[in-house]
């Protein structure tokens, strides 16, 4: 049993721009740990997405660029190519790599790059106030969809970016997890460990998507958003590793 | 090992105040109400987490694990059974 739980020394102890209640702190603090157990903190390199994490290098305390509205994948394989050495990791939202940047996306992975991708998925557009995402759940009302996303009225299915990477053959590693109980807290924690991994001994393209609350725009309360999560989107998005 | 060298712990929990924005997870995940909402006010201007002297934590992380501001720590010191 742990006797102690510190703070990772990769995550800066500063306050976060973040709402009350939101998944990216957690996830921060779970990548920062992750680094630290590794012990590659001097070698990584992380890329910051747009979207609300968009100021992610103030948090942490390694090595971190920014990249273009979903560009991030794009990013993190001309770094990766030209410094093998290094530790590369793009930690984005699902507007940034489901939508705008899934050209990146699938193409990194179709290639094989050897890079881990941390994937926030909180089935809407939080930074921008709350636009319908491709992963927005059937019936979920957002700013764009006032009546509740309609497939039959050509709003389209909310998309699985997870399953349809993992039938790519570059792909070596796809799990889904949930931060809606501690129990999923340290599931997600134990896949981005076995991303990085995987990374370092050159395996191939890990993917780690990982359902998150955005109690802002979802219109509730931190704890009602994360049974949200267990209630309706853990249906839609069912949990677990997908391909390894 | 005999019953007189068995050793137990005990914890700590310090949550950061200012950074705490009040969300609640910690309090509402902790399984023996060692969390409580406080009735000040932090720099923020919420309602943040604080530690209920009469009841003891028992070190399973959970409010570590959920809190999204990561202002909670957890400081585990092992002593003797009998004290």
């Amino acid at each position: 049993m742990k006797k102690s739980f510190l703070l990772p020394k990769s995550l800066k102890n500063v306050d976060t721009h973040y709402c009350s209640g939101c998944g990216h702190g957690i996830l921060h603090r779970l990548v920062a740990q992750a680094i630290d157990e590794l012990n590659i903190r001097e070698k990584t390199i992380g890329i910051a997405p747009v979207g609300c994490a968009v100021i992610a290098y103030n948090y942490w305390d390694f090595d971190v660029s920014e990249a273009a509205h979903g560009r991030a994948l794009a990013v993190a394989t001309g770094i990766k190519r030209c410094r093998p050495q290094n530790v590369v990791f793009t930690y984005q939202g699902d507007g940034d790599l489901a939508s705008i940047g899934i050209a990146e996306t699938l193409h990194s992975a179709n290639r094989g790059e050897n890079l881990t991708c941390i994937f926030v998925n909180n089935a809407c557009y939080g930074m921008t106030g709350g636009q319908m995402a491709p992963t927005t759940l059937r019936g979920q009302k957002t700013i764009t969809t006032p009546l509740g996303r309609d497939p039959e009225s050509g709003d389209g299915w909310p998309l699985k970016l997870s399953e349809v990477l993992s039938v790519l053959d570059g792909v070596c590693f796809v799990a889904r997890s949930s931060m809606s109980n501690p129990q999923g807290v340290k599931e997600t924690y134990q896949y981005i460990k076995r991303a990085f991994i995987n990374q370092i001994e050159k395996k191939g393209f890990s993917l780690v998507e990982v359902l998150s609350s955005c109690p802002t725009i979802w219109q509730k309360t931190p704890i009602d958003a994360l049974r949200w999560i267990e209630d309706e989107m853990v249906k839609e998005f069912p949990l677990g590793v997908i391909k390894e | 090992m005999s019953v007189k060298e068995q050793k137990t712990f005990c914890f700590q929990v310090k949550v950061n105040r200012d950074k705490c924005k009040g969300c609640q997870l910690c309090i509402f995940y902790c399984p023996v109400g060692y969390l409580v909402l406080s009735s000040r006010l932090n720099k923020k201007g919420v309602k943040f987490a604080e530690t209920k002297k009469d009841n003891e934590c028992i070190g399973c992380g959970f409010c570590y694990l959920i809190c999204p501001d990561a202002c909670i720590e957890i400081h585990g010191k092992e002593q003797d059974k009998e004290k």
